[in-house]
């Protein structure tokens, strides 16, 4: 079971900010998240959304493993 | 030092404690970013992190501006949760041996702070909330950087 996390404008569009989801592949994560939620799907592929694995950003797909931390992370903006 | 705080903060007393002992140092600048009212439009702002990513990535940048302006220190704190208007959101301080470097390192760590720290900032207003991201002008900000580094 990957831990997924949402930030920002993600987690208002989905209604949720953490959950686990079984998963093989961040493609397939994603695939499934959009199934569930096409908005949510929507705002995943959305400009400037990027994704973190244990808090390292990634581009592209990946393999997830037990307990990976899948971070949706929207445009930052902070000071 | 770089720290994420729920709390409320005194912008002067963080410079009095980083200027403290520093007799070798010569300059010290900082910046303080303050929630704006906007007239009564702006009830609060909401400040998310991602805890332990947020601090790592703006240590990357931090420990890089420390090489290029030769620093001798830095310290950051950011606000998270919810802040009132007029309250201090961020603080940024950077000591140098000479004001130019601590200026410039000050300046360029809080334009990366507003439009690629890992932070997401909410405006509640009286009419309703909205999600704010960085404009135009935070980007051109942050792209002067790139411009002086090539030249």
């Amino acid at each position: 079971m990957a831990r997924v996390l949402l930030f920002g404008r993600l987690s208002d569009v989905a209604g949720w900010r953490e959950r686990q989801v079984e998963s093989p592949f961040l493609s397939a994560l994603r695939a499934r998240l959009a199934d569930e939620d096409a908005g949510l799907g929507e705002a995943l592929s959305g400009p400037g959304v990027q994704v973190a694995l244990d808090q390292v950003i990634v581009r592209g797909d990946a393999p997830l493993n037990a307990g990976t931390e899948v971070a949706f992370l929207p445009p930052m903006s902070g000071g | 030092m770089i720290r994420l705080t729920f709390d409320p903060f005194d912008p002067g007393a963080l410079l009095t404690e980083f200027s403290h002992g520093r007799s070798e140092v010569g300059a010290v600048a900082t910046f303080t970013g303050i929630a704006r009212a906007e007239a009564g439009a702006t009830v609060a702002l909401e400040l998310e992190a991602y805890p332990g990513f947020t601090e790592a990535e703006i240590g990357k940048i931090a420990d890089a501006a420390k090489v290029r302006f030769g620093l001798d220190d830095f310290a950051i704190l950011h606000r998270v949760g919810r802040i009132g208007p007029g309250e201090p959101v961020v603080f940024v301080a950077t000591a140098a041996r000479h004001r130019r470097a601590a200026f410039e390192a000050c300046d360029f760590l809080m334009d990366y702070l507003k439009s690629k720290a890992p932070f997401w900032k909410k405006e509640h207003g009286s009419d309703g909330a909205r999600w704010v991201e960085p404009r135009d002008q935070d980007h051109a900000d942050l792209k002067r950087w790139d411009k002086e580094t090539s030249t």
